[in-house]
């Protein structure tokens, strides 16, 4: 992995900080060309990965990448999935069996000639893979290296010990799509410890990591032992904090972890990207 | 380690049910749904038991407490099965069809000193709580209006659907997301007693309103809007706001930022004239499990801390919860009667 990768957050109004700035970043993004116009900027400096939730929106963008094959040569997407907005109202509205019909590829009934629910029934395991396929697919043609289950899933598996999914998921990406599983989580330690227990070793996983301990469930002293002792590959992210931390003391923080490898950040203008870029790479 | 169980596997229960597994001192003992979908993944993937009928699971399981989350219809006799059989109960919310059935079993859990919670989560986002405290620090002087917002995008297209179209059976947006907000007003600023007037309006659902514009006045006799709308799509997810008003400046808070404005300084505070923003990163509560925001796990670890302290909860009582129900009540008959 690359020690830079841009997040999506800025693109989707997604502040942690504040509601209105993220009504604001959505006014900003309200069209595809001002998306690209930013990502083609992150380019230009010399990131090549772009970590992004399977938002709808991201279809288009992906779109652009295909047809222009030229400008994006080399260029990777870490896909995120799923954006869990869109299941959670779904899951409000139409129940849990309604938002499967709704976005499980093509006909239920179908999908399973003998039985439909019935049989699904019996068969989560492909159920998720017809989910996972049918978040792919705006990907096709486009490098994905990693693959990553966002932190709601993951940390809903993990609060329900249902662990085993984790190996069934690790497994399918790794076969179907030839990628390194990766886990977003708040709850870093705990993931970890689950990973293990059910075969996965050192996976890539990406949380945050700051100094205030922000989101760092489990405490942050638990992060730092973890991120001193363990066996994984971990991925920064929220360095600052949701803004609570200015860059530069944000990510001298991190320097003092030689394991991790990469950092998530987003930003919206050139110079905020190439000021975060150089302190990253010169902590890190 | 505490004896737990949870029924009703919708999107809330199953939030519970990972807190819960995750928390250091509870036991999730076993899980309850009409749906065989959802029990039949707990049954391959977890070691918890699975069962269809909540009256058999409090038999046979004996749980210390139970967390409720089926629709609301349901709330009632479940919560009163669990009472009589000496369970304390977390409960979804809204919490009963009626203020009356409320305030029976608010009755009934206070009589037999079991800890009695529903899920008002607003209450343990840090930026309420400081609005709450600056309120009572009197920072705005005479206080002269409040507003209380939510907007977000549940139905967003007309579909027709489930229980949640049905205002029979507490669906619409004045039960799911109006109620949140009455119940942040109630608790925050103080307690609605008189409807001015209240607008319930249908964009897209048939049979239960999309939004909810109301004319609040309140036991310290002052007025102000409720303002809520779940068919607005320029919201992301749903968000929740109060603004209060008085002689000193004003409050804006919502669950990221509690932004203050002061005509003059308040020393004892240390807030200057002007505006003053405070973040949700430093007034968040901290939690050992996170998932979808602390406050979810703070709730929950509120509840079962109340339990094992043999404490009496002060947070989201019944007594709280039966009485934002009869808010709603006041309303829906404001709006029949105008």
């Amino acid at each position: 992995m690359e020690k830079v990768l841009f997040g999506d957050n800025q693109f989707f109004a997604v502040n942690h900080l504040s509601d209105e700035k993220s009504r604001a970043q959505s006014i900003r993004f309200k069209d595809d060309a001002s998306i690209i116009r930013v990502l083609d900027q992150a380019i230009s400096l010399g990131i090549d990965t772009f970590m992004c939730t399977t938002h709808d929106r991201i279809a288009n963008i992906c779109d652009h990448i295909r047809k222009n094959p030229a400008d994006y040569n080399g260029f990777k997407i870490y896909p995120c999935m799923p954006y869990a907005h869109k299941y959670a109202n779904a899951v409000t509205e139409l129940g849990i069996v309604g938002t499967i019909k709704q976005y499980v590829p093509g006909n239920i009934f179908g999908t399973f000639a003998k039985g439909g629910l019935a049989y699904l029934n019996k068969d989560f395991i492909k159920l998720m893979q017809l989910l996972i396929d049918a978040e792919m697919k705006m990907f096709a043609g486009i490098q994905t290296p990693v693959i990553f289950i966002q932190n709601v899933l993951v940390d809903m598996i993990l609060g329900l010990k249902m662990y085993r999914v984790f190996a069934e998921f690790d497994a399918y990406i790794r076969k179907k799509y030839n990628s390194e599983p990766g886990y977003i989580t708040m709850n870093m330690p705990a993931l970890l410890d689950a990973l293990n227990s059910v075969g996965i070793e050192n996976p890539i996983i990406c949380s945050s990591i700051n100094k205030i301990g922000f989101r760092m469930s489990g405490g942050k002293e638990m992060y730092e032992k973890y991120l001193k002792e363990r066996e994984f590959r971990p991925i920064a992210m929220q360095v600052l904090a949701a803004g609570a931390l200015r860059p530069k003391e944000a990510i001298e923080y991190l320097g003092q972890f030689p394991k991790i490898e990469s950092v998530l950040f987003g930003a919206s203008s050139k110079p905020h990207i190439q000021e975060t870029k150089s302190l990253i790479e010169s902590c890190l | 380690m505490i004896k737990g169980a949870i029924t009703g596997l919708g999107k809330m229960g199953i939030s519970h049910a990972a807190i819960l597994g995750a928390h250091p001192e509870v036991e999730m003992v076993a899980v309850c749904d009409a749906s065989s979908l959802v029990l039949n993944a707990f049954n391959k993937f977890s070691s918890v038991k699975t069962y269809t009928d909540f009256e058999k699971m409090v038999e046979s399981e004996k749980p210390e407490f139970v967390v409720i989350a089926t629709p609301t219809k349901y709330h009632y006799p479940m919560v009163k099965y669990a009472l009589e059989r000496g369970v304390h109960v977390f409960c979804e919310k809204p919490f009963t069809l009626t203020a009356s059935q409320g305030e029976e079993l608010t009755e009934l859990a206070n009589q037999k000193g079991l800890v009695n919670q529903v899920g008002f989560h607003n209450h343990f986002i840090g930026t309420f709580r400081e609005l709450k405290r600056l309120l009572s620090q009197n920072v705005l002087g005479e206080v002269f209006h409040f507003s209380g917002e939510s907007y977000g995008p549940v139905v967003t297209k007309e579909k027709g659907g489930t229980w949640r179209s049905n205002p029979e059976e507490g669906g619409g947006c004045l039960y799911d997301y109006a109620s949140h907000v009455i119940n942040l007003i109630q608790e925050i600023i103080g307690r609605p007693e008189k409807i001015d007037g209240a607008l319930l309006k249908s964009f897209y659902s048939k049979g239960v309103e999309d939004a909810v514009y109301s004319l609040l006045r309140l036991d310290n006799g002052l007025s102000g809007t409720l303002l809520v709308n779940w068919s607005d799509e320029t919201y992301r997810k749903m968000s929740t706001s109060l603004t209060v008003q008085g002689k000193n400046g004003k409050i804006i808070c919502d669950a990221t930022e509690v932004k203050i404005y002061l005509k003059k300084a308040v020393p004892s505070e240390k807030l200057e004239k002007g505006w003053t923003i405070k973040y949700i990163t430093d007034l968040a509560l901290p939690v050992g499990f996170y998932l979808r925001g602390e406050e979810y796990s703070a709730q929950i670890d509120y509840f079962v801390d109340c339990i094992s302290n043999g404490r009496k909860s002060e947070y989201n009582t019944f007594e709280q919860a039966a009485y934002t129900d009869k808010v709603i009540e006041m309303i829906v008959n404001h709006s029949k009667t105008n």
